[in-house]
């Protein structure tokens, strides 16, 4: 359908549940130029707001969604042409563009998680790509395979990119044991081993960059590289009081504030991310998992873990990428690391800088993986 | 990703998981094992609209299967549960409920206050409650008012299969008498349900959507028509918030009130007969606590006080419904304090 001349946009996926999308605003106007990447229209869905990059550089010629306008995955949003199309052109395109939604069915169909028992917990992860040296993605505390839902297609575009839910998190088994880092640390080794991947490419947002750290340092012959994002482990200082928060706070008014914490921009925090926090706490298991792990996470005031001293003795590869404006970890802690990682700082971008700034998150990812391989 | 089950599918499993997870849970009441026909060996019916269906093949003779004579198998369970087990009783229709009376009100309900906090008596009562069946005045009543009337029962009344999933494993798991009241016309209904058990605890009303107009209060079906009526109002600019109150005894005043506070203008939403129900005790509650909050008169959107019809046109006339609700909406948001209007003049 697509022409060399005439180039689409339409609804992606964002995560599994997603559906549809609602168009919240148009940040480029008709007959404005758009270069590749760039943000073209802001999209909510019921997670989350997120935003619609063209693939292509040329003029916006059509917004042919209508604000407020719920769009099906797949479904035509924008037309980007060069200005040397014809408006009949153009029209022809919008009125013959089909949703191709048999294509998208089996594509959904594809990407269903998966359980496997390892140590005798059930772990859930998601594989989306193939080929390729394997990525493994690590949420953080209170997080799921799910926080990587503007990450993960993008990532698996050319490899197997995993996402798995730690011990105690998402879908997985809530048997934490002791709750402490070495747990998690194992429980990653333990998976590795039952899924047979050897060698990976580990991506650790925050209490998950620590444990990517922790395999890295512990059994380096595994690890092919490490970003580190907002990750926790390379200070003290954390926001103490949002730990607690998080743990304790069961009702949506309670939590709202902390989760607004995460971002840069709090009206990011929309009511669907605060039930699926609150849904995943009222789960058999749940509380006691989060105040074991947040013991061994945080105490008195400070990160537990730090693994600041042993850096120098990283053997592959390692990235640092922080949100300028993280309020949970402070992006201080990027400073002064081993010349051997690189530091990426993103303005404008809190905790979740996977979340607020999936683009270039997803770059800084894609050009560092290149390189290390 | 949450599979999606119907209400009808989440209280089943609710009861399978919790018998599963502990043995002194069991199930009893008519037909809810054999059923019609057959000896309690076949599995076949599972109560009488098959919400218990499957339960018999797993768990055997922890379901069992009663006489019609609902005043000796409630006591028997409220007996059951004072002496160890976590029964699970299922009473058909709500309206039937008052051949029991005393075993609820009288026992079940006094026990732990009567016996100086000794005694504990963990029995679940299932029933179905609603109109809109074509099934007369005798099987349509939503009567937990009446049980809501009364110190010592606890009252969930869901509206999601979510929240019938997690307040039935609370209720459950409660040491309490619960009455759960299921709006037979919700048995359809499909939504995300974890596979996982999880509990909703009692006391939390849910803000199913929010607005800073007009607060609209209610409860099991009428969520939905309240939900379809704030849509509606929404066009014309009026942005309601609707409240599910989940559970009208113990009743979560702070998230009313709160609410009542930021709006202003109240409708209180119930299918319900309209005299000492639901819908007068949240009234009272907000005028006592809120007054001086009311920008308008709390409008309530009820039955009449009368028997639910048997005739289709008397029925569809009786049940309040989305346009009553927005038609309602619109009174309280465009009503003006006689100041105002007197300083317009």
């Amino acid at each position: 359908m697509e022409s060399d001349s005439i180039h689409k946009l339409t609804m992606p996926k964002w995560g599994l549940s997603m559906t549809h999308g609602k168009i919240i605003e148009w940040l480029v106007p008709e007959g404005a130029e758009v270069s590749a990447g760039a943000e073209v229209l802001e999209v909510e869905t019921e997670k989350i707001t997120g935003c619609v990059e063209s693939s292509t550089g040329g003029t916006l010629r059509r917004q042919v969604a209508k604000l407020d306008q719920d769009v099906p995955i797949g479904g035509l949003l924008a037309v980007v042409a060069d200005p040397s199309v014809s408006d009949n052109e153009i029209d022809r395109f919008v009125e013959g563009f089909v949703l191709e939604e048999s294509c998208d069915e089996s594509a959904a169909d594809d990407i269903a998680p998966e359980f496997v028992e390892v140590g005798g917990r059930r772990l859930r992860y998601l594989k989306q790509g193939e080929g390729g040296q394997p990525v493994v993605l690590i949420h953080g505390f209170t997080g799921s395979l799910d926080n990587w839902l503007f990450n993960h297609a993008a990532l698996a575009q050319q490899r197997t990119v995993y996402a798995l839910d730690l011990p105690g998190h998402g879908q997985s088994s809530k048997d934490v044991g002791d709750g402490s880092l070495d747990m998690l640390i194992g429980a990653l080794q333990d998976w590795l081993d039952e899924l047979s991947l050897s060698r990976v490419h580990l991506v650790g947002h925050s209490l998950g960059g620590a444990v990517a750290l922790g395999v890295a340092l512990r059994s380096p012959d595994r690890v092919r590289s490490c970003t580190l994002i907002a990750s926790a482990a390379l200070g003290p200082e954390i926001d103490a009081d949002y730990i607690d928060g998080v743990v304790e706070a069961n009702r949506r008014k309670q939590l709202k504030p902390f989760l607004e914490r995460l971002f840069a921009d709090p009206s990011r925090v929309t009511r669907q991310l605060v039930d699926d926090l609150l849904k995943f706490k009222r789960v058999d298991g749940v509380p006691d998992a989060l105040r074991k792990l947040s013991k061994n996470f945080v105490a008195n005031g400070k990160q537990v873990s730090v693994f600041r001293s042993e850096l120098d003795q990283l053997q592959s590869p390692t990235q640092a990428i922080w949100g300028e404006e993280d309020q949970i970890i402070p992006a201080s802690h990027g400073a002064g690391l081993p010349d051997l990682i690189s530091v990426e700082l993103l303005a404008n971008c809190g905790h979740m800088v996977q979340m607020e700034a999936a683009r270039e998150v997803n770059q800084l990812v894609l050009s560092f993986l290149e390189k290390a391989e | 990703m949450a599979r999606r089950l119907t209400f009808q599918q989440a209280i089943n499993e609710a009861l399978d998981q919790e018998m599963a997870r502990d043995e002194s849970v069991i199930v009893m009441g008519e037909d809810v094992a054999g059923g019609q026909g057959t000896e309690g060996e076949m599995d076949a019916w599972g109560g009488v609209l098959g919400v218990t269906k499957g339960l018999y093949a797993k768990h055997g003779d922890r379901v069992m299967d009663t006489p019609i004579s609902e005043s000796a198998f409630i006591g028997a369970a409220i007996g059951a549960a004072t002496s160890g087990l976590r029964p699970v009783v299922e009473l058909m229709f709500n309206d039937f409920l008052g051949v029991c009376f005393d075993q609820i009100f009288n026992q079940a309900a006094k026990f732990r206050y009567m016996f100086g906090g000794k005694a504990e008596t963990p029995v679940v009562i299932r029933t179905m409650i609603g109109s809109g069946f074509r099934a007369a005045a005798q099987h349509s009543q939503s009567l937990y008012s009446i049980f809501t009337h009364i110190p010592g029962l606890k009252c969930v009344v869901p509206s999601t299969p979510y929240d019938a999933k997690g307040l039935l494993i609370e209720a459950i798991r409660d040491n309490d008498p619960v009455i759960f009241f299921e709006h037979k016309k919700l048995y359809p209904l499909e939504g995300e349900v974890p596979q996982e058990l999880y509990t909703i605890p009692f006391g939390e009303a849910e803000v199913v959507r929010e607005g800073d107009d007009v607060t609209i209060i209610t409860l099991a079906e009428m969520v939905h028509e309240s939900l379809k009526a704030a849509e509606t109002m929404a066009k014309d600019g009026v942005e309601c918030e609707v409240i599910d109150l989940r559970t009208t005894s113990p009743l979560d005043e702070e998230t009313l009130l709160d609410s009542v506070a930021s709006t202003g203008r109240v409708v209180v939403v119930d299918e319900a007969n309209p005299r000492c129900s639901i819908a007068t005790d949240i009234s009272a509650l907000i005028v006592q606590n809120a007054f001086d909050k009311l920008k308008a008169p709390i409008r309530m959107v009820t039955a009449p006080h009368t028997p639910v019809p048997f005739a289709d046109n008397l029925e569809d006339l009786y049940k309040p419904n989305a346009e009553k609700i927005a038609s309602a909406v619109r009174e309280v948001s465009e009503y003006k304090a006689w100041k105002a209007t007197a300083s317009t003049s």
